[in-house]
């Protein structure tokens, strides 16, 4: 089985954001981690691999620097690495994203695709779903169990207040969620042979059947308007006391003030 | 692509078990607004199996017109069908705006359709104007006027951006639930049905469902609640979570939670509150053990009355709460539920 794995390398929103003068993200001026949802797929992928056997690839679109996340990986135990980097895809929406991606992945074979449900900097879960599209393979997402059975796999997938048991011929792809398992850490010997293993670096000359008018910022439909820093909401009072009493005290005087009571 | 032939602002009617969804009378009432600047009408897109009926309660929430795509391939939501529903229509009928709820539905299928149609989909907007792009003149671009602005929050929370889609139709977006407001129900009324069938033949893209589990627990929509009681972490254990349902309880409330909460098994996802749970904004929300982190605050910000109570004085929670604090929760919440049973009696 061949298990292609999308990851990609995104800002620890807990670090801040920054902004070029364009409005898109300064990403290289951030510190980065690999996405939380895209890491439990990469986990799911490990662990097909050591119940039925599988080669998994993973993939990521990004700056040079996005190398550092396919490195991790391969720690972690994949197999082979492909970036996909060129200046003509920067500023690119889901859209041109995904048109990227489809492109590098038809170069491949395989019969399951991975991707993380949603990234932690656009939150939009838009890309796995694309991606899918264009491939014309049938998409799984917000996967929170996966197992293998002959040549279709079967999915729980989820929703609000139920889920649904899927199954789909491969290949496939499905979107994983962070709480489908608890990702292996990388061990000494895989980060050893991780910087042994060759990172294929691909360009636009290398993407297939893909029209420049849908890659990079040129190619995205949507365009930002404006992107600025939330204006937050000022802090109201805190208060400190020294008993519980007073604590109540004050909090049953709010809600009288407001008439909640 | 000709823009001007695409009119009309479309809202994708989820429903499950034939029951509408909220989000779908929310987006009607965001719909009309746009139509109103637009000078155009609000068509409901309502795709299943016999759900014909439903119509009525779409035009009673506003829809000037509600399209059917009834087919028995349509019983429970998959993807593929209902993209192929909902990308059929979009192709026949030529929407200028087409808005789906950001839903475990909408952004799987939004996605999809968006895709095969080859526009651009805003996610996860929080609001929704008509205005101009670019929003001042710009040298010598061209500025488009009655266009669909869409603004979310990226970034965990932390950005705000605001997008449009000016050269590509439909203009689409998922839309976070609990966000737009439902108009006041228009009594009696009674849709102008089209009915639409674009064929269904099944293809490797069409899954099976084996099965489908539905939550045991009495499900509750928070995003209904007027007071929430809301729980973090800090709480400690599924069984200290009482403490809270009694203070809910006696305000005629409803429990909540962080994510750390069902991380821990200790509550079930739909009462989970944040950016990968449900925004809420009630009258009144108890933000108890609740550390804050911005992927929470996303969540509930926009609450009128936030009190938090935590033992951690930096806890970032205080920065979004009206009234904060310090203090041991275990001793705090229980007296303050004696306190409101003897003052609301």
């Amino acid at each position: 089985m061949k298990i292609v794995v999308c990851i990609k390398q995104v800002p620890d929103t807990k670090g801040g954001v920054k902004f070029n003068p364009d409005g898109t993200l300064d990403r290289a001026a951030m510190l980065t981690i690999m996405n939380p949802d895209d890491k439990a797929g990469l986990e799911a992928a490990l662990r097909l691999k050591d119940q039925y056997g599988a080669e998994v690839t993973v993939l990521t679109m990004g700056l040079p620097k996005a190398e550092e996340v396919l490195r991790e990986a391969m720690a972690m135990g994949a197999d082979k690495g492909i970036l996909v980097t060129d200046r003509v895809l920067g500023g690119a929406d889901t859209w041109a994203t995904s048109t990227t991606i489809a492109g590098a992945l038809r170069n491949l074979d395989y019969d399951l695709i991975i991707t993380g449900r949603q990234a932690i900097d656009g939150d939009t879960a838009q890309v796995g779903p694309q991606i899918s599209e264009h491939l014309g393979i049938p998409v799984i997402s917000y996967a929170q169990a996966i197992k293998v059975e002959g040549d279709s796999v079967i999915v729980e997938r989820q929703f609000e207040d139920r889920y649904h048991v899927l199954k789909a011929k491969m290949p496939c792809l499905i979107t994983a969620l962070a709480e489908l398992n608890e990702p292996r850490y990388m061990t000494p010997g895989g980060i050893f042979d991780a910087w042994d293993k060759e990172i294929t670096v691909w360009g636009r000359a290398d993407l297939k059947d893909v029209d420049d008018s849908n890659l990079g910022l040129k190619g995205s439909p949507t365009k930002i308007a404006k992107a600025s820093d939330k204006v937050r909401k000022g802090a109201g009072e805190k208060v400190a006391f020294d008993s519980a009493e007073e604590s109540v005290d004050y909090i049953m005087s709010k809600l009288k003030e407001k008439h909640v009571i | 692509m000709a823009l001007e032939e695409y009119k009309g602002v479309f809202i994708f009617a989820e429903q499950v078990d034939n029951k509408i969804s909220n989000i779908a009378y929310e987006l009607l009432g965001k719909a009309k607004d746009l139509a109103k600047d637009l000078g155009t009408e609000v068509t409901a897109v309502l795709i299943g199996s016999g759900v014909k009926d439903l119509a009525d309660s779409l035009a009673v929430y506003g829809a000037d017109r509600v399209i059917v795509v009834d087919d028995p391939e349509l019983k429970d939501y998959r993807t593929e069908p209902y993209a192929h529903a909902l990308a059929s229509v979009i192709n026949e009928f030529k929407p200028e705006i087409m808005l789906v709820g950001a839903t475990a539905i909408g952004r799987d299928l939004g996605p999809r359709v968006s895709a095969r149609v080859a526009t651009g989909l805003t996610a996860d907007c929080t609001s929704l104007e008509i205005g101009n792009f670019p929003l001042e003149p710009v040298g010598n671009q061209e500025q488009l006027h009655n266009q669909l602005l869409m603004t979310r929050p990226a970034f965990g929370g932390n950005t705000i951006a605001t997008i449009a889609c000016p050269y590509n139709r439909p203009q689409m977006a998922t839309v976070r639930p609990g966000v737009m407001q439902k108009i006041a129900p228009i009594e009696g009324a009674k849709a102008n049905i089209v009915e639409f069938n674009p064929g269904f033949t099944p293809d490797n893209k069409y899954v099976e469902i084996l099965d489908i589990v539905k939550s045991v627990v009495d499900t509750v929509d928070i995003s209904e609640a007027k007071i929430l009681v809301s729980g973090g972490r800090g709480v400690g254990s599924a069984e200290n979570f009482k403490l809270l349902d009694d203070l809910a309880e006696v305000l005629g409330g409803t429990v909540s939670c962080s994510r750390a909460v069902v991380d821990n098994g200790w509550k079930p996802k739909d009462l989970q509150v944040g950016q990968t749970g449900k925004t809420v904004r009630p009258n009144v929300y108890f933000a108890i053990g609740i550390s804050g982190a911005i992927q929470h605050t996303a969540g509930m910000e926009e609450s009128d009355i936030i009190i938090a109570i935590n033992k951690d004085e930096s806890a970032p929670i205080f920065d979004v709460a009206d009234y904060g604090i310090v203090g041991d929760l275990n001793k705090i919440v229980p007296m303050l539920t004696a306190q409101l049973k003897a003052a609301i009696k």
